[in-house]
């Protein structure tokens, strides 16, 4: 488990992170969601001692990071995959991090196939490994010391769409059995397939937090029609605002018993009709952070 | 959430608490993150090397007169001098030129073991080398005496060779200092050269045309302080001289990079 409690830090005038709070259960997969510059990789440095809070505390299965003993038996962290020496290869890497944890010897290879790293890719140079092959081994260095916890930055970054599945599978698999998962992204549709729980983060203070499930069943409903316009309209009529996006589709907060009824009485065939689930909380999050959204303005732009 | 999560794993398994990480792991890892990059294994080797390539001049281009012990390590010592203090500070810049920090720091939170680690390893290797500079100088005075057909000559003494030793050990402080303080490691190489050769310099310029200078120039010159080193035995005032400059130009700045690695953050 990781709790947060009111972590706040400030580079000279400007605060990166703003009184931050949450907890990442056990069993459980956590998305820290945010856009660019929110906070999310502050908050991770903050979490494992390489950035000094300026207050507030961070604690990992009860403790300070800096308390554990041999950290990387207990908590697997991946922070920025490209931070590796790029002459050395990924297996010596892999060997740095078996040694310093005092794993037995074989604990490089199994690890080296978990990730789907081939021998020969273990023997080159990270110089010249591939995005999304520094990423496995980061996720290998992660996992080697069997932790119960995982902190991971932006892992599906430069992962292929196999790469994304099997992350997701192993993420799954690790709560599932108990472990503690924390997993940041800018990118809603990675997080949301995987997370149980989301914090949305945006200018370093907490937007939203709280299971998929509650997050989502505020994210209303997504309905079609032949003209969008018209049904946009007879909903405005009815003082249920609704927004049209450039596909044509009529996004509401309201039910979609509600849409629907709307729809009949106008005399308007709808083509689609559902709760906005996934596409919704795109909404939320690009609503939730709208404040602190560099591209502000996106919306209106589109509408 | 899928419905179908086992309430019985709630805990992965009974886990009992590692062991604190000991300190001969942070030395044998530290010690093979010096070696495991061609970089690193080229610097390591540059001194063999090094010691070779003086040697062979020596022998090659020394006159008769200095077919000695002496000429020998005094050629070799030149090079090693210079390769030492890039060692140590490479060994503490890495980390942060290179980004590795991110991880070394996550494994092991205790940022003054790491750099101790660190230290040592570099001494370590340092000690080992001026070992491996004195065979192979040795080599090259048997082979050069012989080939020139003079009297092999041993005119170095256990003293004067734990006296260049010392120099070198301090040598490799300040590159570790500049290490510290710097963190980059481009930065710390230039720094490098720029304590010990502008530094000097400004010294130099400052004996001849002041003379309230002369008087004190002694108690600041940490420079000059170490020469004796080199070319006999420091008289006890000589020591002091070292003691105090080195204090000023060594001691109190590692203080403050060791404070700023505490504190700085990795990323
Ligand atoms: N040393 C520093 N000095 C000043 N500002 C900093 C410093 N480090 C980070 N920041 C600022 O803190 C904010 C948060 O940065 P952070 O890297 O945590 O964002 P992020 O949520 O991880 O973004 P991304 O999704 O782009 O990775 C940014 O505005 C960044 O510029
Ligand atoms: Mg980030």
């Amino acid at each position: 488990m990781i709790t947060i409690d009111a972590l706040t830090k400030t580079y000279g005038g400007f605060t990166a992170v703003d009184d931050v709070t949450f907890t990442a259960e056990a069993g459980r997969v956590t998305g820290f969601l945010g856009p660019n510059g929110a906070g999310k990789s502050t908050t991770m440095r903050i979490m494992v001692g390489l950035t000094p809070a300026s207050s507030g505390s961070a604690t990992i299965l009860g403790r300070h990071f800096a308390e554990l003993p041999n950290p990387g038996r207990e908590v697997g962290v991946l922070l920025d995959a490209s931070a590796q020496h790029a002459g050395r290869t990924g297996r010596e890497i892999l060997t740095i991090a078996q040694r310093t944890m005092g794993l037995p010897r074989g604990a490089v290879a199994e690890t080296l196939s978990r990730v789907s790293l081939t021998d020969e890719e273990a023997d080159r140079r990270v110089r010249n490994y591939s995005l999304g092959m520094r990423q496995r081994l980061g996720i290998a260095t992660a996992l080697i010391g069997d932790p119960e916890v995982l902190i991971l930055d932006e892992p599906a970054n430069g992962l292929d769409p196999a790469g994304i599945r099997w992350m997701r599978d192993l993420l799954r698999d690790f709560a599932d059995q108990g472990g503690t998962v924390l997993l940041s992204s800018h990118l809603l549709h990675e997080i949301e397939v995987i997370a149980d729980d989301l914090v949305v983060i945006g200018n370093g203070r907490i937007v939203a937090q709280g299971s998929k499930q509650e997050l989502l069943a505020a994210a209303g409903t997504l309905a079609r029609a032949e003209q969008p316009g018209a049904l946009h309209r007879a909903l405005a009529d009815k003082g249920i605002t609704a927004s049209t996006s450039a596909d044509g589709a009529v996004r509401t907060e309201a039910d979609p018993a509600v849409v629907g009824q709307v729809a009949l009485a106008a005399g308007i065939a709808l083509t689609e009709l559902r709760p906005a689930d996934g596409a919704g909380l795109e909404e939320m999050f690009l609503e939730l952070t709208a404040a602190s959204q560099r591209e502000g303005n996106t919306e209106g732009a589109a509408a | 959430m899928s419905t179908t999560t086992a309430p019985t794993s709630a805990h992965r398994r009974e886990r009992s608490t590692p062991g604190p990480i000991p300190m001969t792991r942070l030395l044998d890892t530290e010690l093979r993150k010096m070696f495991d990059t061609r970089a690193g294994f080229w610097l390591m080797a540059s001194i063999g090397i090094a010691a070779v390539l003086a040697s062979a001049a020596t022998m090659l281009f020394a006159p008769d007169s200095a077919q000695t012990y002496e000429s020998y390590s005094t050629a070799i010592g030149f090079p090693i001098a210079v390769i030492l203090p890039m060692i140590a500070i490479l060994s503490v810049t890495g980390e942060w030129s290179q980004r590795t920090g991110l991880t070394t720091f996550t494994l092991v939170p205790s940022r003054g073991r790491v750099i101790a680690a660190k230290l040592l390893c570099s001494l370590g290797i340092g000690v080992a080398s001026m070992f491996v500079a004195l065979a192979i100088g040795a080599v090259g005075n048997l082979l050069g005496s012989t080939l020139n057909g003079v009297d092999t000559s041993w005119n170095v003494d256990p003293t004067q060779f734990a006296l260049i030793v010392l120099a070198n050990v301090l040598g490799m402080l300040i590159g570790f200092m500049l290490g510290v303080l710097v963190r980059n490691s481009a930065g710390a190489i230039v720094g490098y050269f720029v304590y010990s050769f502008m530094i000097p310099t400004v010294f130099g310029l400052l004996w001849t045309f002041q003379d309230w200078f002369r008087d004190i120039q002694p108690w600041v010159d940490f420079q000059s302080a170490q020469t004796v080193l080199f070319d006999n035995t420091p008289s006890g005032e000589q020591w002091a001289h070292l003691g105090v400059t080195g204090l000023i130009w060594l001691i109190v700045p590692t203080l403050i990079g060791l404070r700023m690695v505490m504190r700085a953050e990795v990323k």
